[in-house]
């Protein structure tokens, strides 16, 4: 294999690898706190991030290197379909603008670091606390793995092989992370960042003049998919609700994950959100020209072995050397960002919501810290081991499962920021229902994350995740109706 | 109200049958694809109209 290696490409992206490295590692003294021995200061960088820093470390963090891989990949493989993502990180921002400013003021007024937290001191129940943070935990390890896997296509594509650099990579990153927090992530997202967007219009504006333009591109992915005799650049009629409901189950879900609400939590202000959710949809527009990409790799006559490889097999085909390692190296970094602030995120629930929770309930704040820090190691070494040994679908699977399962918190944790009916008993019967019955639907539905209905002689298939979470808004409902809504003493009064 | 605006992304992107067709096309980009990015920026600009017209606090 080492005969196929570019040197330009190769330097390119070792070089780069190692100037975020040192970034990573200098974090801790960026905009130093007093102490970074404080869960405020490790697990939410001192919650002082301001727009621009809440901008390039949510927009890193969300959209993940295993985006920039799989869009494009599902668009490659099923054409219009594959677009749903689009609709998604378009809603889900109004949501994020109507939601999370009066989730950040709760968090920030009563010092909370987790979603755990956030219900724990709204309905003074443990059983929910310990459930919110479980599913979190639950929903991010196979997200953590799946940037591995972004990693992994990247560092295939400069035609390395074996599992060593992927493995130096991630210790590096393990270690990075463990000294400076949520620092390293933020601070290397503007490196991530800017690289990417360098990438994905780079990619834009020279490889349609190289394909014969958009409306030729567009003309052999149609020819492709009707050659294949499956997919197509419209949907199909029976695509219909499933496109639409997948949207919006992914957009309800997004933002409960622990690594987004880590970005949201760690802003230094309600309109540090407000402000980002008009701003963020820039990422959106990016997302939406990269899944192009798919249809890229048709006009380029791409023959792959995984749809996976459309990405940097269409950079490899068309661009220098050195380009294509810069866009390796965007993709690789790209991955870092994400699974940086993820294990960051499942850290501090462990650390809250299981440790001061049900172990050491005196624990100080810097005995916090070190729980936490030690905790993400545990969680990044979990999902190395994970991806070394386990085959890659088990984790496709289960980040498929991870996005039902989280969106099953929203009642939980969005609720009670609107009215004081709800209680906890019902919320926690409406989660279990939620996460017991969706996932028996994805199981019997063969863990595709589509259920079909049928009414009378038709049927429709939606969303699972959606479908679920209306069975657990419905069950909260009839249970808080029956047991009635006992006003908890430690019931905060959010504004 | 104005912050109904925010309603106007759902209504627009989740009533597929809207925009799921091939004409007319822009810049060569079928209906399809070209209406759902141009959300983008509109979701953007509603959002600011709403941000404007409240008093936010911090």
């Amino acid at each position: 294999m080492t005969a196929d290696l570019d040197v330009a490409e190769v330097s390119v992206f070792v070089a780069l690898f190692v100037l975020v490295t040192g970034m990573g590692f200098f974090a801790a003294r960026w905009r130093k706190p007093d102490t970074l021995a404080h869960l405020d200061e490790w697990g939410l960088g001192g919650r002082r991030f301001g727009t621009w820093i809440t901008w390039f470390l949510v927009g890193g963090d969300f959209y993940t290197a295993y985006t920039v891989i799989a869009v494009p990949a599902l668009v490659y493989a099923v054409g219009a379909y594959g677009f749903f993502a689009l609709p998604y990180t378009i809603i889900v921002y109004p949501f994020v603008f109507a939601v999370m400013p009066l989730l950040w003021k709760t968090a920030r007024d009563k010092g909370y670091v987790t979603a755990g937290d956030v219900v724990r001191g709204t309905y003074g129940s443990r059983a929910l606390e310990l459930a919110v943070a479980a599913t979190g935990i639950l929903a991010t390890m196979p997200y953590i793995a799946l940037q591995l896997i972004g990693m992994e296509v990247a560092i295939k594509a400069l035609g390395v092989t074996g599992e060593l650099p992927l493995i130096a990579a991630f210790l590096v990153l393990a270690l990075y992370t463990y000294s400076s927090g949520l620092r390293a992530p933020a601070l290397i997202a503007f490196v991530k960042d800017i690289m990417i967007y360098i990438v994905v219009l780079a990619a834009i504006a020279i490889v349609p003049s190289k394909l014969g333009g958009y409306a030729h591109i567009f003309e052999a992915a149609d020819q492709a998919f009707k050659a294949k005799g499956a997919g197509g650049i419209l949907l199909s009629p029976a695509q219909v609700v499933p496109y639409a409901t997948l949207a919006l189950g992914s957009a309800l879900a997004a933002f409960m994950y622990p690594h987004t609400l880590t970005g949201i939590f760690a802003s230094s202000g309600a309109n540090t959100i407000r402000k980002n959710a008009m701003m963020l949809p820039a990422y959106t527009l990016l997302l939406g020209l990269l899944a192009l990409l798919g249809y890229m790799g048709h006009a380029a006559g791409l023959k792959l072995t995984s749809n996976n490889d459309v990405v940097p097999m269409l950079f490899k085909t068309l661009f220098p050397g050195w380009f294509a390692g810069f866009a390796f190296a965007a993709i690789a970094i790209g991955a870092l960002v994400p699974a940086a602030v993820m294990s960051i995120g499942a850290a501090n629930l462990f650390t809250r919501n299981f440790w001061k929770a049900w172990i050491d309930p005196d624990v100080t704040p810097a005995g916090e810290a070190k729980v936490a820090k030690i905790t993400s190691l545990v969680v990044k070494v979990g999902a190395l081991l994970a991806i070394l040994y386990l085959p890659t679908q088990f984790a496709l699977d289960l980040q498929l499962l991870g996005g039902l399962w989280i969106v099953q918190t929203l009642p939980a944790l969005v609720f009670g920021l609107y009215v004081s009916w709800f209680s906890a008993p019902a919320l926690l019967a409406g989660w279990a229902v939620g996460m017991v019955g969706g996932s028996y639907l994805a199981w019997s539905d063969g863990l595709k994350p589509l259920h079909a209905l049928v009414f009378g002689g038709s049927s429709v298939s939606v969303y699972t995740g959606l479908l679920a979470l209306v069975l657990n808004i419905v069950v909260v409902v009839v249970v808080n109706l029956v047991v009635g809504s006992p006003r908890a003493a430690a019931r905060g009064t959010p504004a | 109200m104005i912050r109904w605006l925010l309603i106007l992304p759902f209504i627009g992107l989740m009533i597929v049958p809207l925009y799921n067709m091939r004409e007319p096309l822009l810049f060569g980009f079928p209906f399809f694809y070209w209406y759902q990015l141009a959300w983008v920026p509109v979701t953007s600009f509603l959002t600011y109209i709403v941000f404007r017209s409240a008093r936010h606090d911090g």
